[in-house]
């Protein structure tokens, strides 16, 4: 999460390397044959390699999509695994066309390190696990409860924070690595354990019995995760941005991977916009007018594939929560395409 | 008795044959001695012993229980693994190991290319046996197949080449074994030679030579490793245009590279020192050359001293791939790491035995190239035991 000495290292580079990335990314990627993606070293849900080697997840159906919009292929991917210090790198060398890495949306990344957050595929942020047994509705009832939390990170300073802003006792018992934090609150060492809610969920199936274990609906800190692109090229930022927006907006009508060959002879103009059978607004973008087709037909829309990869239909079973659409009570949103 | 006494009846004491030795007392020969003496000779072996035997009991079969009775052999997902009312007790998830088998070999290579890395595999093989076993025919042949050929073949094969129809596998798709294996061999390959060179220039009377071996050297060794991968992985690639960036494979393969033959090269002067100077005025009243000097006389003798620290810098060498994780590339560790998070097959005993599976490995290797250094050690010792 902070990464203050990379941070320091990199915003020198940032300076040196935006004025020479001018090269119209888009134009690069489709001479290449194709979307090269940075993605971490594996986060379960997020991207992670199947056993046949594919990767597969949230952050790797971005990269799917932009590959269906541009080539009508969503292979056309390669993926660059990084690590969380050399990931801005490889975007500000070019060395990635986007870098899509559960990477949290803040100020200074935006500001100092050259690149430019497209949007927001997933709204994450520090919650609480607990005993069902303890019969806890709320995270506000955690007064006197020891919790479990991995020490250094932006988690322990959030978990005193909200403890103090609502008055709560805490005791909190802090492990160097998330493996033993875990391993510690399944052994009963601590009532709760915090830290990411994606990562809540997935801990919690490593725990011996997971069905006795609750995710708390509070959610005390912002992470909003989104693919980012380096700084300076509009064209290709615009791309990444509506490719997102594809997504959202196909979920909002009602438009399936199933059903999509079927709306393309809707008579509603939102989805006739959308697919393409009305107006230029592909080609305004430099890419082809069928393009969001593309996009639902190989990968499908955002709840398709939220429930595909963190939802319902994958072993995370994480609730939609903020990663609902904007009506119904979350803040998954996409401005109209028109 | 009395057939063996001379009837003679002038030497009348005269033994004939030789009288049959008596068996040693029962109580110092067999089985029950040797306990006796090298397990519960003395009150603190006998402790020791009875403590040893205690830790064994208490260690062994829990992890026999964990490893193999408890074992799931059989399923295709985490409900396999998991604690519930029908196996209240999980030890190893190896249907995990065998799920992900493959993933943990090869990484993300390309299915329908995978075949390209079990010929590497095969052909790796039959170098290290034509190298390693001193009794097969033409091993000249060998050398020439393994250090020339070897590696040409390996690189087209692995890479790819669209003349000879296999398409191009770029190196970010590379993962597993394969990784692991690529880095180790390269580093132990590169590292002899090299080390020697150093070694030698580090001795010599050049200055040149031996400013820039001792400067290389003491560089290479004042840095760790990880600072080395890392600024090649992090800041390289801000200072140099994108086209003539190295791959980052490539760029790992280097750092391993030219850190292994630091160490080897002082593991190499070791053995140099270790010569009495006598050899090498011997090898000079001869008239032999430098060249002639150290390929006969000197470096026969300085490496079969240094046999053992050669391979145990092998050994650590081997280990030492894991770091190349941080530089994003998948090496076999990390494979394991990346699957076991999985939620597919998140269970609680799917990490440690993920961890048991990568601790077999490592042993088997490591094991295997610390037996063969010992039975050369063995063969060349010969000479030192008549």
């Amino acid at each position: 999460m902070k990464k203050w000495v990379a941070t320091a290292a990199l915003a020198a580079g940032a300076v040196m390397v935006a004025s020479m990335a001018s090269a119209g990314t888009l134009d690069t990627v489709k001479s290449k044959g194709q979307v090269v993606c940075g993605h971490g070293q594996g986060l379960a849900g997020f991207a992670l390699p199947d056993a046949q080697g594919v990767w597969r997840g949230l952050d790797s159906d971005v990269c799917r999509a932009l590959a269906a919009a541009i080539f009508n292929d969503p292979n056309k991917v390669k993926v660059v695994p990084l690590t969380s210090k050399d990931r801005f790198t490889a975007l500000q060398s070019g060395e990635i066309d986007i870098l899509s890495r559960n990477t949290t949306w803040t100020l200074s990344r935006e500001a100092s390190l050259g690149l430019e957050f497209a949007g927001i595929n997933y709204y994450d942020g520090q919650g609480f696990m607990v005993r069902k047994s303890l019969k806890l509705a709320s995270a506000k009832e955690l007064s006197g409860a020891s919790v479990c939390v991995q020490q250094g990170t932006t988690t322990e300073l959030n978990l005193a924070d909200f403890f103090r802003a609502n008055k709560l006792e805490l005791k909190s018992v802090t492990f160097a690595t998330n493996d033993e934090t875990t391993k510690a609150y399944d052994a009963g060492r601590c009532d709760a354990l915090t830290t990411d809610a994606s990562g809540l969920y997935s801990e919690r199936l490593r725990l011996a019995k997971p069905d006795d274990h609750v995710v708390l609906p509070e959610i005390i800190s912002k992470e909003p995760l989104g693919p980012s692109v380096r700084k300076g090229d509009d064209q290709w930022l615009d791309v990444v941005k509506w490719t997102q927006f594809v997504l959202i907006t196909a979920e909002e009508l009602g438009v399936t991977q199933a059903n999509v060959d079927a709306m393309l002879k809707s008579e509603n103009p939102e989805i006739k916009r959308l697919l393409g059978t009305e107006g230029k607004f592909g080609e305004s973008l430099g890419l082809s007018n069928d393009w969001a087709y593309r996009i639902i037909k190989h990968v499908g829309n955002y709840g398709e594939s939220f429930e595909r990869n963190v939802g319902q239909g994958s072993p995370l079973k994480i609730a939609r929560g903020l990663n609902a659409l904007w009506n119904k009570g979350g803040l998954q949103y996409a401005p109209p395409i028109r | 008795m009395s057939k063996s006494v001379s009837s003679n009846p002038d030497q009348p004491f005269v033994q004939h044959v030789v009288i049959e030795p008596s068996r040693p007392p029962a109580n110092l020969v067999g089985p029950v001695a040797w306990i006796r003496e090298h397990l519960f000779g003395g009150v603190f072996n006998t402790s020791a012993t009875i403590l040893i035997v205690l830790f064994l009991a208490w260690v062994v079969p829990p992890f026999l229980e964990f490893v193999i009775f408890d074992a799931v052999w059989v399923g295709t997902d985490r409900e396999a693994c998991i604690f519930n009312d029908a196996h209240p007790i999980v030890g190893a998830c190896w249907a995990f190991i065998k799920d992900r088998f493959t993933f943990f070999n090869y990484g993300t290579y390309p299915i329908p290319e995978r075949w390209r890395v079990d010929v590497f595999f095969g052909l790796l093989a039959i170098a290290i046996i034509w190298m390693l076993k001193l009794s097969l025919p033409r091993r000249d042949l060998g050398a020439i197949y393994s250090f020339i050929i070897l590696p040409v073949i390996s690189y087209y094969l692995l890479i790819g080449s669209p003349v000879l129809g296999l398409p191009i596998v770029t190196t970010n798709l590379w993962g597993g074994l394969l990784v692991t294996v690529v880095v180790s061999a390269v580093g132990i390959v590169v590292s002899l030679p090299l080390g020697i060179l150093l070694a030698l220039g580090r001795r010599s009377t050049m200055p040149a030579a031996q400013v820039f071996s001792v400067a290389f050297i003491e560089f290479v060794r004042g840095v760790p490793l990880i600072t080395v991968l890392f600024m090649a992985s992090v800041m390289l690639p801000l200072f140099v245009p994108r086209e003539f960036e190295p791959d980052k494979l490539l760029r790992a393969l280097v750092g391993v590279a030219l850190f292994a033959s630091a160490y080897m090269a002082e593991v190499v002067r070791a053995g140099l020192q270790a010569l009495p100077k006598g050899q090498y005025e011997g090898a000079m009243a001869l008239g032999l050359s430098y060249g002639q000097m150290m390929r006969l006389i000197i470096l026969p003798q300085a490496l079969k001293v240094t046999i053992p620290n050669i391979v145990s810098n092998y050994i650590g060498l081997f280990k030492d791939t894991t770091l190349v994780v941080i530089v994003g590339l998948f090496d076999f560790l990390r494979t394991i790491e990346t699957a076991r998070i999985d939620p597919i097959w998140a269970a609680p005993t799917v990490s440690p035995t993920g961890y048991v599976y990568a601790a077999i490995f490592y042993f088997i290797f490591c094991f295997a190239m610390s037996s063969y250094a010992r039975t050369i050690e063995q063969r060349l010792s010969k000479a030192d035991k008549r």
